[in-house]
């Protein structure tokens, strides 16, 4: 579906974008992850048709951002960082005037943006200006507003950007509920939430890409294994050693501050294997899940990877 | 076609749903009335035809400055708010989007002169004046402000701000202005080219006796469609250079 080739962009002699290539497939939802200025940006306007690149070309659908923007811009819709908002319009006239921007149908249009409205919950706020609406809001005015022409390819700019942590729920479970309908592309700069969304990671580092795949393919790629916080109510000899014995588990540092805290330092995923060996050796089990802090870590390890692709 | 109108109705309703628009509007025709009563009528005998073309003088100046109001914004302030995204994501040619930002205006433009019909019509009241001159009249300010109304705009297109967009607008228009005035103090062939170029003074004073002169309404619109066409190929060059 998308398919960017060799693209580079300067501003000035500055480098955003250097020889960036990769591939979309259809109904994937895929997370372009780096730091700011990484390039993430850039390679979004440059799928957005409101960027040419310096060198390369990109395709969405088979059409050429260079040779068809029109036809790229029928087949998109765009969420930049910022929501493209006028706060004097109402949500139901200004996704009305965006749908007949995007050459959907005079007859259509009511149809359209009822349906934009309903997976974006909007609404409860169709007659409220957007100037008085919550930064939540906004944002899913804004994803609203990309897809209410019903684009096969769905690019999402930083969309958890400022959102508070019910907000960004809300938006991650909007976001997995387009999967299969579009293909999206979205960008952040925090790994943990990206791989709660994304099926595929693009990891970008000063305008080169510098590894893809999926989660655990990211870990292998940089030899980082996974930890696990396990929270117990009890822990005894007999789990500590059912876990030790446990194929996989590297390491098991124990934390008692609150509550009982174990993490385990995993060779790979094998979190169903932990929370079945310690409930089987009559541990009580309170939580378990992969730790935020060591998402970070690998972040940090990727983009010091000096394996970059040309 | 239809884009164009669509970008216009949106601007044009915006004009009207912030406090943009009346405030223009009301100013002007504040002014323009003051003006009016003070100095196209007077306190000596006149003939109509006189205070008719005092008006239109005065008229010409008032619609000048809300012209610069009127698209200082345009595209300014979409790059500010970051709205422009908007269209460049859109099916839109650039071109569209400038006609359709310039007719919104244009339009405003319009109303306000509908709107101060009311004091030329005044004119009949107790004196005798030519529906032919008000009409003259009326052209020559409406494309004179629409002059001033593409040169604005493309002072929003290449400002970062609404600020700065209306301060180059006015300096642009300012020249044009002043041109008439350096002719006086050029040798030929600047003298001929100035005097040419000046958008006001020999350009304008016709319309406001009454005399249409084709060259005029060519100076006029050719003046609109080069500062629209720059205003393209800004908007254009920008898209490449990002």
């Amino acid at each position: 579906m998308i398919e960017v080739r060799s693209i580079s962009k300067f501003y000035g002699n500055m480098r955003a974008v250097e020889g960036l290539s990769f591939t979309i497939n259809d109904g994937e939802i895929v997370g372009l992850l780096g730091l700011n200025g990484a390039g993430k940006s850039t390679i979004l306007k440059v799928l957005g048709c409101f960027l040419v690149p310096s060198h390369g070309d990109a395709r969405v659908g088979g059409s050429s951002v260079l040779d068809a923007p029109d036809e790229v811009r029928r087949m998109i819709g765009y969420l930049p960082d910022t929501p493209p908002l006028y706060n004097e319009m109402r949500t139901r006239s200004y996704l009305n005037f965006v749908a007949r921007l995007k050459n959907v149908a005079s007859e259509q249009v009511p149809s359209f943006v009822e349906e934009a409205m309903k997976k974006t919950n909007l609404h409860e706020v169709a007659d409220v200006r957007l100037g008085e609406l919550s930064h939540g809001f906004r944002q899913r005015v804004g994803i609203a507003q990309a897809l209410v022409h019903k684009p096969r390819v769905l690019i999402l700019d930083e969309p958890i950007n400022g959102l508070d942590p019910i907000q960004i729920v809300e938006m991650r479970d909007m976001i997995l509920s387009l999967k299969g309908q579009h293909t999206v592309i979205l960008s952040s700069h925090i790994l943990s939430e990206i791989t709660k969304t994304c099926d595929r990671i693009l990891v970008l580092d000063r305008g080169r890409l510098v590894a893809e795949g999926t989660e655990s393919q990211l870990r292998g790629q940089v030899k980082q294994g996974l930890e696990v916080r396990v929270e117990l109510e009890t822990y005894d000899a007999a789990v500590a050693q059912a876990l030790r014995s446990l194929g996989g588990v590297v390491d098991i540092r124990e934390e008692r501050s609150v509550g009982i805290y174990l993490d385990i330092h995993c060779a790979s995923d094998i979190r169903v294997d932990i929370a079945k060996t310690v409930v089987q050796a009559g541990g009580r089990l309170i939580a378990l899940g992969k730790k935020e802090a060591e998402l970070e870590t690998l972040f940090l390890k990727l983009i010091k990877t000096d394996g970059a692709k040309p | 076609m239809n884009k164009i109108w669509l970008i216009a109705q949106r601007e044009l309703v915006s004009y009207f749903t912030t406090w943009m628009g009346y405030i223009i509007i009301f100013a002007a025709l504040l002014i323009d009335g003051l003006l009016f009563n003070t100095f196209a009528i007077g306190d000596e005998a006149k003939f109509s035809s006189d205070v008719l073309k005092d008006f239109f003088f005065f008229s010409s100046g008032i619609g000048m400055v809300a012209a610069i109001f009127l698209a200082m914004r345009l595209l300014a302030e979409e790059k500010q708010t970051g709205t422009i995204v908007l269209f460049y994501t859109s099916p839109i040619s650039e071109r569209q989007l400038v006609y359709g930002k310039f007719l919104s205006s244009l339009l405003m433009f319009i109303i306000l002169q509908v709107l101060s019909i009311y004091l030329p019509s005044l004119i009949f009241l107790e004196g005798k004046v030519s529906f032919g001159h008000v009409l003259a009249g009326y052209l020559g300010v409406t494309l004179l402000g629409a002059g001033v109304l593409s040169v604005s705009l493309f002072a929003s297109v290449v400002s970062p701000n609404q600020l700065i967009a209306g301060i180059s607008a006015a300096a642009m228009t300012v020249f044009f202005l002043l041109l008439w005035l350096l002719s006086y103090r050029v040798d030929e062939p600047f003298r001929e080219i100035f005097a040419y170029m000046a958008i006001h003074n020999e350009r304008f004073r016709p319309f406001s006796t009454g005399v249409l002169h084709t060259k005029d309404v060519i100076y006029y619109l050719s003046m609109m469609f080069f500062f629209l066409e720059c205003s393209i190929k800004s908007l254009e060059t920008r898209r490449l250079q990002g």
